[in-house]
């Protein structure tokens, strides 16, 4: 389970997390959404350990990791995949390396292994067979899915996406969409998708929760997003300019 | 008047910050060094780039280097110095200043933008967040490779350019400066000491970790997109080139005590 309590997070004197209280129970698929830049992004940062809040707890199984050293917080990472918004494959890597990377430096897998698991992943996310591709040769889709599967390589407990459909066709995005739901289905990994694709929310979350001014204010199931009486939800999940948000 | 105070203590305090987070860098990459054997394959690739890539551009400007070396040496010493020292003069130079020094500025300026540049880029991709949260340290997977292979490759890219500089001031004193190569070959012999080399080549090592370094520290500090990897990659070469001749200052003046 994770837990964060309490959590403010300020960056050159702009306080981008007010007061962020929020618990993910395991096995859930947990959304966050929020307008561009609202800080669902730092969150997600800070739940990885790559950020460190200014105060508040953010508590794995337990424990509070705004505490652990760096050396603990590698240990942890064991135990995250992540995918970020641009995909942030290594360019001077190819496709293949890029998902066996972690395997490599992490298991006493052989590369016959190491190939096998690649080739697995790969297929998994619908690309079998690229493995020795550049990056550079990927289009914006088969970047996202590439990410996704180094992001799986090493069987995660947390899998974290930030901006999964992004920048992508509406067919691609309903295709990454598939692909976290039926990785939520399949496994028992927590999953952690921050977005403003309300699409996205609806068919990825057991739960969503939406961050706005730095604090969640809203926290329940698709169903109960569409029916809420919250002007501040009401006004984001219909897209509307008129409404408590301002435009900016 | 109070607004240039305050602008000269804050620029004064952005430098102290810098140069703290400078050497935290620095303490974090000799930490990792008992990685280095896990490290091998990064290493060697890096030792690659550092070092074979750039023997074409040292055999250049080495070649050059001695046979400008040898031209103005004569110039300078033909009407009141026998020629038999143009070698000492040129192997001198070679050895202990022109080889290294020249070799690090010119290296400094193919390799240290390329790694400022290279991690730059991963930082403003999130490439390194990336690594982070692949458990994988960014310092022991990216500065240490660098930072080893700058100290090996500096001190063997001067050897072979202390070698092309000496032939080439060889072909200009032999072929245009009417020397024969045994009169050439005396006047080195005389007065030539191990020193100067070793000199050299510890200048190398120092120069070598400097430019790795620089490059890393403002790779990994790149901020604001591509407008900022251009600024790292500028600033990467600005103070690589500036520590290398204070610190080929420092240096001769440890070795050389007068």
């Amino acid at each position: 389970m994770i837990d964060i309590v309490h959590v403010k997070k300020s960056f050159h004197g702009v306080q981008v997390l007010g007061d962020v209280n929020l618990r993910i129970k395991r096995g859930q698929a947990t959304v966050i959404i929020g307008r561009s830049g609202c800080g669902k992004s730092v969150l997600l940062k800070h739940i990885i350990g790559l950020l460190r809040p200014d105060s508040g707890e953010i508590n794995i199984d337990g424990h509070d990791i705004t505490s652990f050293s760096k050396r603990e917080l590698f240990e942890l990472r064991k135990r995250f995949g992540m995918l970020f918004q641009g995909a942030a494959l290594f360019d001077s890597m190819s496709v293949g390396e890029n998902v066996g990377l972690g395997l490599r430096e992490h298991t006493d897998l052989t590369d016959v292994e190491i190939a096998a698991k690649v080739r697995q992943r790969l297929k998994e996310v619908g690309l079998p067979g690229i493995e020795e591709k550049r990056v550079a040769e990927l289009s914006g889709g088969m970047k996202k899915r590439v990410g996704l599967a180094r992001a799986l390589a090493m069987d995660p407990d947390f899998v974290l996406f930030d901006e999964p459909t992004t920048g992508l066709d509406p067919i691609m995005a309903d295709t990454i969409n598939e692909l976290i739901c039926a990785l939520n289905r399949k496994t028992s990994e927590t999953i952690i998708v921050v977005t403003h694709d309300i699409v996205s929310a609806y068919k990825i979350g057991d739960h969503i929760a939406m961050l706005y001014e730095g604090q969640i204010i809203f926290n329940g199931t698709p169903e109960e997003t569409k029916h809420t009486e919250n002007p501040i939800v009401r006004q984001f999940i219909t897209g509307s300019s008129e409404g408590p948000i301002q435009a900016l | 008047m109070a607004d240039d105070v305050f602008i000269l203590g804050r620029r004064c305090l952005n430098a102290l910050e810098h140069f703290g987070e400078a050497m935290m860098l620095l303490a974090r990459i000799f930490r990792a060094f008992p990685m280095i054997v896990r490290s091998f394959r990064l290493i060697f690739n890096q030792m690659m780039e550092i070092g074979i890539r750039s023997l074409p551009l040292v055999f250049i400007t080495s070649v050059f280097t001695g046979a400008v070396t040898a031209w103005q040496a004569e110039y300078q010493m033909k009407e009141y110095v026998p020629m038999i020292f143009l070698g000492t003069g040129v192997s001198k130079a070679v050895f202990i200043e022109l080889g290294p020094a020249l070799t690090a500025l010119v290296v400094a300026g193919r390799v240290g933008s390329s790694i400022a540049a290279e991690l730059g880029t991963m930082q403003v991709t999130e490439q390194i967040d990336a690594l982070e949260t692949l458990a994988i340290d960014p310092v022991r997977f990216l500065a240490l490779p660098r930072f080893v292979a700058g100290l090996i490759m500096l001190p063997i890219l001067v050897i072979f350019a202390d070698f092309f500089a000496m032939a080439g001031a060889v072909v200009v004193a032999t072929q245009l400066l009417s020397i024969t190569t045994a009169t050439f070959w005396e006047g080195v012999k005389i007065f030539f000491h191990v020193l100067d080399v070793m000199a050299g080549l510890v200048k190398a090592v120092a120069f070598g970790g400097i430019i790795a370094f620089m490059g890393c520290y403002f790779g990994f500090t790149t901020r604001g997109g591509a407008e900022g990897v251009g600024k790292s990659t500028i600033k990467a070469v600005v103070f690589s080139s500036v520590l290398i001749l204070i610190t080929d200052y420092l240096i001769a003046t440890l070795l050389f005590r007068v």
